[in-house]
């Protein structure tokens, strides 16, 4: 994120750090399917699983994991492009979008708004109540 | 005439085109969106897949050998997810100081996201893949594709509908909350992390640094409790 994070890393420590990552959402896919023996038909993102996983790798080692941070900092910092790909799919569905293209838009305007009102009023309640409390 | 035609069918019969016109189409799309000033209607995803798509149809291309190359590109979308641990990781302090507000609102914001796009969705009448496509699509699009395919849905449609609810809460965020008055940067960049994932953390950083932070948070658990929500779903059903 910083430019110290990725300055002094050798071209070999980015591949380990990318390899931790991948290595992370395998361990998450086989969490899930080894779930998926005790409850079939269980679905659950593997790089989800992957990503707390990640997130307790990274309180145990108190975030010393240089290249590891390093390649997650350079793949955020490109997230935008790795959508690309599935939203050029859109073209396979010309006749959807002709047909709910504006019920679509209209529903996720009204539910964004929605949300946003909900999430920073029930953000703010929560913390009058404990302030409140407190005093 | 016809030897250009060959050397054209040559390279459109090979993957490497396919990643490479999608890089070059996302380096072009930044220097367009930087030329706007980067206002968050200038979407970089948006503005690369348009002109991915028009490149498409001109030279007659289906999405299938336009994926040949650019599903490597797609396949960084799992690391990328796991990499959200590390701004989750870095703000450790702040969601333990304000955890129980967060909880709150994660869980209240959350289910209104889901439960309004579907409820709106299904009053218009849309079929049962369309609903099953919108109810991720407050999460970062790797997760909401994985969800829609789980619950039916079409992870493309998913993915565009994601990209659109980020920049319609971007463009939002910032008026909305100065009209009601609201000067709690942690309550807004939590608020439009939740509704608006990456592309709102990307706008609360602009604004402010805590919100940022906030946001980032918000676009972490969201990812991860819609993921667990929809599960529950799925095993009520099942």
């Amino acid at each position: 994120m910083t430019e110290k994070d990725t300055k002094s890393l050798s071209p070999s420590a980015w591949v380990a750090g990318f390899a931790v990552l991948i290595l992370c959402q395998l361990l998450g896919e086989a969490l899930v399917s080894a779930l998926r023996l005790v409850v079939p038909g269980l679905s659950f993102p593997g790089a989800v699983a992957g990503m707390m996983l990640l997130l307790a790798l990274l309180i145990v080692r108190k975030g010393r994991a240089p290249a590891v941070l390093a390649a997650a900092s350079g793949l955020l910092g490109i997230l935008s492009l790795l959508f690309v790909p599935s939203a050029v799919g859109v073209m396979q569905y010309g006749d959807l979008i002709a047909a709910w293209g504006l019920q679509l838009l209209v529903a996720v305007i009204v539910s964004t708004v929605l949300t946003l009102l909900v999430t920073v009023g029930a953000f703010l309640a929560t913390e009058r109540y404990l302030s409140r409390r407190q005093s | 005439m016809s030897g250009l035609f060959q050397i054209g069918e040559h390279l459109a019969a090979l993957p490497l085109t396919w990643l490479g016109l999608t890089l070059v189409a996302y380096i072009l799309a930044l220097r367009i969106a930087a030329a706007l000033g980067n206002s968050p209607l200038a979407n970089g995803v948006l503005i690369t897949a348009a002109l991915v798509i028009v490149c498409l149809l001109l030279t007659g291309t289906s999405y299938e050998t336009y994926f040949s190359g650019a599903q490597f590109v797609s396949l960084l979308l799992g690391p990328a997810t796991v990499s959200l641990a590390v701004p989750l990781f870095r703000n450790l302090a702040l969601v333990k100081r304000s955890w129980l507000p967060i909880v709150v609102a994660l869980i209240a914001g959350s289910l209104t996201a889901i439960g309004s796009a579907v409820a709106i969705a299904a009053l218009f009448g849309a079929p049962a893949e369309v609903i099953a496509s919108i109810a991720p699509k407050s999460v970062s699009a790797p997760i909401a594709m994985d969800l829609a395919k789980n619950l039916g849905g079409l992870p493309s449609l998913a993915a565009v509908l994601v990209i659109l609810t980020g920049i319609v809460g971007a463009v939002i965020v910032t008026p909305l909350m100065n009209l009601l008055g609201i000067t709690n940067f942690a309550a807004r960049g939590f608020a439009v992390g939740v509704a608006s994932h990456g592309i709102g953390t990307a706008r609360a950083l602009q604004v402010n640094q805590t919100a940022g932070a906030f946001s980032g948070i918000g676009m972490a658990l969201n990812g991860a409790f819609t993921a667990l929500l929809l599960l529950g779903f799925q095993l009520l059903h099942s």
